[in-house]
Formats: structure tokens, C-alpha cells, sequence
């Protein structure tokens, strides 16, 4: 198809005509559609304060810098706080993430219709709704705090967390299964001698990079009040204490690096 | 047969001994410093969160209610917010999507080490730290307070988080693709752009594409959030649903967010099967 | 000791692995299955244990009907039938005692299997089957560290530790070298002759079988299409099994092994 009979000579060519109108008309649909979301943007946007940003920018950082250095002093139980609703969170979800993992893998479900897809709902909407939106409702319920932090983190990590498990559950070797089985040991023993070896390595790393992902978004759950150097920062940006904001953030920054240091490093011994 | 003699003699030191498992960290002091330190910080972790039970134990029957609304979601009360916070929020997701994708290609090239000069990787390398350094809300906040509210501001922190996810996939998978493919190009004398297009895209594109639909999925879910801080989208309904108690708004929004991420996960696997 | 009436396997894409075999293998024979790819070879020793359900027929181990019995009774039955694998199937990533132990999980509790408190008796049985298999010294090194021949060795001291009546072996040397898959092929048979052991041997080297067992089965499209004294293989015999070749070579090759063995 892709060769072209024109004027007595063979023109090659990659895709044929449909192909290369469809592929056009593909791109024109994509280019329409952008531009009418990017048209809907500017509509929603006052431009004078656009114009105005450059002069704003420089205004913040003016006032921004230097950061307030002493301030540090307050900051330590929040960053304490920080620590203890990501570690926590974490541990929280683990315990949750691994049952739900086990009835979710097509290998290891005890029934595939009915408890399977009740499993992958829990993870996929534990999964689609940010820790931020969980921290609101939970402060909605029991109120604000380090507790909502923790659950909201440990309630947003089930899903992340048992998806790469069930899908590290899939993937082992069932022949090494199989072998335990054919001992004669019961469903426990084959779950214990079979799976669990075979697993162990990618959930230290799945507990080690969620651990990560979990000590950055408890860094920003103190904004809707649960919890952490959150707090500080949204106070500060209340009172429009630039200094001060500019010293969270670094704060922020350093904890971001450090704790994706840790992960990388833990990774790397486990693997 | 002459090593017979003296493994039996190894074999009769060991019958009738007890047999454990070795430790997983072999020098006991380490293993118990390890084992105390972590149950001294959950104990100390435990202590030092303040819990009003009293507050809890009342929030319970709240929570229960927040339950019961998901059963019975009122699409209804607050449909024009619900849809015009919707429509935003995806506004946003395609339009940063695009924009993002767009200008993580030359980044995620200059990235990776294999093919671009030291002085463009240290940049985008740099480039692609910041962006993951900061958090999506953090540079919302930002944003919104230079721009000023509106999708605007939202639009700009999708595409810079996207910018930092997907550069540094694609310099990892530019990093570890099949070098023979790309140095057989280049020995055709292939110019460097004719280079990246025969011997690099072929390899890379089809994860670039399956990563592309997952960051959509991604910025789909984190503009529900923006709203939050005045960055438009979805998120600002939501929060006042949550002030006002309107647990059955708040639930119809949460299943209109999970149905449409559940949607992009189907369609992403169905274009990742295509593609690759 | 083992008798299979009738047996039938039919595969749910509706492919038929087994059709209607009978065999029956009295008490010490050690027996070689072979056939080409697909004759149903590892569905039949599966078949026996019931990793693989069979459709139809009877399997009988003694006097216990194997393919009437319920779990439990299905978990007591498989600690007599120790397994052997092809690709050793070892637990990876545990030791290699671990992996010998783990033979004994269907006599202890799940407790004391999960806390490794294994009997002293288990304990001393393994390290005495490692000390007969020469690995020892390997004990508490993990299984994914040991060469192919080391890990059939594992592999046969998990099998024999479940004090097994019957050994079902499955393409034990497929993933070996010569040189080895002969060692290990002398091993399960001498190690069956110590014990008194009935073996089915599923293997597709016709001259290792024909050099270490007592009698030959050959399967062909699911249906048995031979059994007999080794030396009774004749190239007439290894057409029917699996398909027209120049089947002196392979006879022949049998031959020079026995007098290199004999040097």
C-alpha cells in the first residue's frame, strides 16, 4: 500500500493516503482542542494582573529574602510532626495495602467476581482522590490535628500501595508455588514459603518509596489544618510574613531531598 | 571418596543441634540497636499526637454519615458549581498536559546523559530537580499570589510538575535503551536531529506516550486540589461542600473524580496495549 | 502401589493432555516417562498429585483413592508423593535449609512452620540428607546462590525429607549439563534404591533413561504407545513414539555410555 504508482514511477511512501489524512485530521482535533481550552484559560484570567506579575514577583522576593532564620527555633515540633504523619501514614497502610493486595492479585483471590473487583474499588478510589481532599473530609469528621494527617496519608497510601503489590503478586513465579504445594502444606504454608519470599523485596521498596512520596505531601496537609509545617506555612502566609514563608519552604526542600535520599539509598541496598 | 571421612565428621556436629534461621542483620548489637530505636520512635511517634477522643468518638457518627452519602449523592443541589468546577479542572488537565508534554521532550533529551552535551544535561538535569522539589500546591500557592486567582495559576503548576515527571522518565529511558540500534544510525551519517528521530524515538516512544497518559491521569487528580488554594478547578467546590456539611455534594464529586480517573486508567491501557 | 484407571485430562481450550491411561507401578520400580513435547507427560505426574485436576478416571496411591479426596485429605496424601521439578523450584530466596525444611510443612503446624521451630528430628534428617547429597557446608546459604546441579540436590533432599512412598520427577536434567544431568540422574536412583522408593521419571533423554531405569513408558498424543525393559527401545519402537528420525545414533550413544561407565 505504502507505495505509490505516480507518472510511471514508484514513489515510497510510510503510510498511505487514509492513513496520513486521518493522522492530519487526528492532529487538527488535538490543535482545536487545546486551543479552545487554552481560549477558556484566558477567558477566566485577568490579564492586568498578568501584566503586573513580573513587578509582583519582584515584590515577593524582596520581601522573601533573607528568611528568617531564627524562626527556625518554632519549627521543630512541626517538623516533628511532619515525620511521625508520614511514617506513620505509611505503616498505617501497609498493614491494610497487603490483604487488600492478596484479594486483589488474580493468583491469590478467593473469588475472582465478587471479592477481586470489591478489592481493586478500594484502590482505585482510595487511589484517584488526593491526601489533601481526605485530610478535609477527615477534619470535617474528627476534627483538625496530626491524627487526620495520619489518616489521611494512611488512606491515600492503601491504594498506591496495593496496586504495585497485587501487581508484584502477578508477576512471581508460580513454579516456586507449585513446589510447596505439591508438599502437602496448607493454604497458609504455600502463602507463607511460596508467595512471601518471592515479594518480600518489591514491598520494602513499595514501603520505602511510598515513605518518600508520603513525606512530601505531609509537608503541605498543615494547609487545610491537619497537621505538620503545613500549619506554619499557612499561618505565616495568612499574616503575610514573607520571611518566614521563604524559611519553610527551604525547610521543605531540604526535608523533600533528604527523605528522597534515604529511598534511593534503602532502594539500592534491597535491590 | 576421601572427602567422606571428614564431612561425616562435620555431619556428627551438627546432629542434635537446633537449627534457626540466620538473621537478617547478622551482628546482634545492630540488630537490637535497630529493633529498640524503632520501638522507642513509634512510642515516642504515639505519645506526642494529640487525640481528643471526646472530639473523635463524635466524629464517628459524622463519618458514618459521610458513608451513607455515597450511597445517595446529590448531583443535583449543586449542579451549575459542580459543572462549571469540573469543566475547569479539565480544562486545565488537557491544556497543561499539552503544554507540559510539549516542553518535557527537549528537556528529557537534554537529561539524558548518553546523548547531550555536559553543560545542557547539568541544565535540564537542574530544571527537572526544581520542578520535583516542589510540590504541585506549594507552587499553586505561589503562583496565585503572582498571578492572581484563576486557572491560570493552576494551568502554569501543572504543566511545571509535569515538566519534572516526565523529563526525568524520559531521561531514564533515553539512559537505558539499546545502544547498538542508535550508534547503527549514526553510522549511516545521520545528521543529530535524523539521529534522534531514527534511532532514538522508535525506542522511546512508546513509554513516552504510556507515560503521558499517566501524568494526565495524575494532573487530572491534582487539579482537584488546586481549587483549594484559589488555583481553579473542582477543589474549591468541593471545600465549600465540606464547610457546609454537604456530605452528599461532597460525595458526588468524589464519584464524578473517581469515575473520570477510573476512565483515564482504562483508556490509558487500552492506548498502551495499541502502542506497544 | 500406584495404579491409574482410565485416567483423562481435558484442558479448558479443549485440548486433550491425557486420554484414558492405565499404569500401575508396584512398590521400588523406578519408572521413566518419555515422549515428545505435548505428550501429556507433565500433565500425567500432575495429574497423580493433583496440581492438575483430572478430568476423569482414578488414581490410586495404596489403598487411598487420590482423585476422590477432599483438601485436607488431599494435603495429608501429597506428603507421601515427593516432587521434583525441572527448573528446580526452589524458593529463591530463602536458605537452602529452609528449602530442604519446607518438605516437612505438611507435618507441622503453620506456626511453627512460619517461626522455623522445626522438630530436632526434622532438623538432623536434613542436615543428614545435605551431608548424603555432599551440600552440607551450603546450608545456610541462600538457594539463588547455588549453581543448577547444587539446586537439584536441594531439590531432591526437599522431596525425600517428606519420607515420601513415591517420587514424582519431572524433567529433572532438562535444564542441566550432560555431565550433571547424569549425576543427578544417579542420585534419585540410587537414593530410590536406598529407600525402597517407587519413582515415575518424566524425562526426554532416551539414552539417560534408558541407562538408569528398570522400565520405560512412552507416551504419544496423551495414550501410552510403549512400556518395557529399557533395552527393548527399539528405533522401530522411537518412530512410534515420536515420529520418523535415524534412531541408531541415539541407541548407539546408550551404548558408548555404558562402556565409558564401565572404564
Amino acid at each position: 500500500m505504502p507505495v505509490i504508482e505516480s507518472n510511471g514511477g514508484q514513489i515510497w511512501r510510510r503510510r498511505d493516503r487514509t492513513q496520513t489524512l486521518l493522522r492530519w485530521g487526528m492532529w487538527l482535533i488535538g490543535t482545536a482542542v487545546f486551543l479552545y481550552c487554552w481560549k477558556q484559560i484566558s477567558d477566566a484570567t485577568t490579564w492586568f494582573f498578568v501584566w503586573d506579575a513580573p513587578r509582583i514577583a519582584n515584590d515577593i522576593w524582596t520581601r522573601a529574602t533573607p528568611p528568617k532564620w531564627e524562626y527556625i527555633t518554632q519549627l521543630g515540633r512541626p517538623i516533628w510532626d511532619t515525620l511521625n504523619i508520614a511514617t506513620l501514614g505509611t505503616m498505617i497502610s501497609l498493614c491494610i495495602a497487603v490483604p487488600v493486595a492478596f484479594l486483589a492479585a488474580r493468583n491469590t483471590t478467593p473469588s475472582r467476581f465478587i471479592i477481586r473487583p470489591l478489592a481493586l474499588l478500594i484502590i482505585v478510589s482510595t487511589r484517584s482522590i488526593n491526601s489533601l481532599i481526605w485530610a478535609l473530609l477527615l477534619i470535617a469528621i474528627i476534627g483538625p490535628g496530626v491524627l487526620a494527617g495520619v489518616v489521611a496519608i494512611a488512606i491515600r497510601s492503601i491504594g498506591f500501595c496495593a496496586k504495585l503489590l497485587y501487581e508484584a503478586i502477578e508477576e512471581i513465579d508460580e513454579s516456586q508455588v507449585e513446589a510447596v504445594t505439591a508438599t502437602g502444606a496448607s493454604r497458609w504454608q504455600v502463602m507463607a514459603y511460596g508467595i512471601v519470599p518471592q515479594i518480600l523485596p518489591a514491598f520494602a521498596g513499595i514501603a520505602v518509596f511510598r515513605w518518600d512520596i508520603n513525606i512530601r505531601e505531609s509537608t503541605v496537609l498543615g494547609l487545610v489544618g491537619a497537621g505538620g509545617i503545613g500549619l506554619q506555612l499557612q499561618s505565616s502566609l495568612n499574616v503575610l510574613a514573607w520571611p518566614q514563608v521563604s524559611l519553610i519552604l527551604l525547610v521543605i526542600l531540604l526535608a523533600v531531598v533528604i527523605s528522597e535520599w534515604v529511598s534511593a539509598k534503602v532502594r539500592g541496598a534491597i535491590i | 571418596m576421601s572427602a567422606a571421612h571428614p564431612a561425616h565428621r562435620e555431619l556428627d556436629d551438627m546432629l542434635g543441634r537446633r537449627w534457626r534461621k540466620p538473621h537478617l542483620i547478622a551482628r546482634p548489637w545492630l540488630r537490637w540497636t535497630l529493633g529498640i530505636g524503632l520501638a522507642v520512635y513509634l512510642v515516642a511517634a504515639f505519645l506526642t499526637i494529640p487525640v481528643d477522643w471526646h472530639r473523635v468518638y463524635e466524629g464517628l457518627d459524622r463519618g458514618w454519615q459521610f458513608v451513607l452519602a455515597f450511597t445517595t449523592p446529590d448531583f443535583v443541589t449543586r449542579f451549575a458549581d459542580i459543572r462549571e468546577g469540573m469543566i475547569e479542572s479539565i480544562i486545565m488537565t488537557v491544556a497543561a498536559s499539552v503544554v507540559g508534554i510539549a516542553i518535557s521532550i527537549p528537556i528529557g533529551l537534554g537529561a539524558a546523559r548518553n546523548i547531550a552535551p555536559l553543560p545542557v544535561y547539568m541544565i535540564c538535569r537542574g530544571i527537572v530537580a526544581v520542578s520535583r522539589a516542589l510540590q504541585e500546591i506549594i507552587v499553586a500557592i505561589l503562583l496565585v499570589a503572582i498571578f492572581g486567582f484563576g486557572p491560570l495559576a493552576g494551568f502554569f503548576t501543572l504543566s511545571f510538575a509535569t515538566i519534572g515527571f516526565l523529563s526525568k522518565l524520559l531521561a531514564e529511558d533515553i539512559e537505558s535503551m539499546d545502544r547498538v540500534q542508535a550508534e547503527a544510525i549514526r553510522a549511516s551519517g545521520a545528521s543529530w536531529m535524523q539521529w534522534i528521530n531514527y534511532g532514538v524515538q522508535p525506542q522511546v516512544m512508546p513509554r513516552l506516550i504510556g507515560l503521558s497518559m499517566y501524568r494526565l491521569d495524575i494532573n487530572f487528580r491534582e487539579s482537584a486540589i488546586l481549587g483549594l488554594v484559589g488555583a481553579g478547578g473542582i477543589g474549591a467546590t468541593l471545600n465549600t461542600a465540606f464547610d457546609r456539611y454537604e456530605y452528599d455534594t461532597a460525595a458526588a464529586i468524589l464519584i464524578i473524580i473517581i469515575v473520570i480517573v477510573m476512565g483515564l486508567e482504562y483508556l490509558s491501557g487500552l492506548i498502551r496495549g495499541r502502542v506497544q | 502401589m500406584l495404579r491409574l484407571e482410565n485416567l483423562v485430562k481435558t484442558y479448558k481450550t479443549g485440548d486433550q493432555a491425557l486420554k484414558s491411561v492405565d499404569l500401575e507401578v508396584p512398590q521400588g520400580q523406578v519408572l521413566a516417562l518419555i515422549g515428545p513435547s505435548g505428550a501429556g507427560k507433565s500433565t500425567l505426574i500432575r495429574c497423580i498429585n493433583r496440581l492438575v485436576e483430572p478430568t476423569g478416571g482414578k488414581v490410586w496411591l495404596g489403598d487411598t483413592e487420590l482423585s476422590a479426596l477432599g483438601q485436607g485429605a488431599l494435603r495429608r496424601a501429597r506428603r507421601r508423593m515427593g516432587m521434583i521439578f525441572q527448573e528446580y523450584a526452589l524458593v529463591e530466596r530463602l536458605t537452602v535449609m529452609e528449602n530442604v525444611l519446607s518438605g516437612r510443612l505438611g507435618y507441622v503446624g503453620f506456626w511453627r512452620s512460619f517461626t522455623r521451630r522445626y522438630p530436632q528430628k526434622d532438623v538432623d534428617e536434613a542436615f543428614r540428607l545435605l551431608d548424603r547429597v555432599g551440600l552440607l557446608h551450603m546450608a545456610d546459604k541462600r538457594a539463588d546462590e547455588l549453581s543448577g546441579g547444587q539446586r537439584q540436590r536441594v531439590g531432591i533432599c526437599r522431596a525425600l525429607i517428606q519420607q515420601p512412598d513415591l517420587l514424582l520427577v519431572d524433567e529433572p536434567t532438562a535444564s542441566l549439563d550432560p555431565k550433571t544431568s547424569r549425576q543427578i540422574m544417579r542420585l534419585i536412583c540410587e537414593l530410590c534404591a536406598e529407600r525402597g522408593l517407587a519413582a515415575i521419571i518424566n524425562i526426554h533423554d532416551v539414552a539417560l533413561a534408558q541407562r538408569f531405569v528398570q522400565r520405560v513408558i512412552g507416551l504419544r498424543l496423551g495414550a501410552i504407545e510403549f512400556d518395557g525393559k529399557p533395552d527393548a527401545l527399539s528405533p522401530d519402537v522411537l518412530t512410534a513414539i515420536y515420529g520418523e528420525e535415524d534412531w541408531e545414533a541415539t541407541i548407539q550413544k546408550a551404548d558408548d555410555d555404558e562402556e565409558v561407565a564401565a572404564q
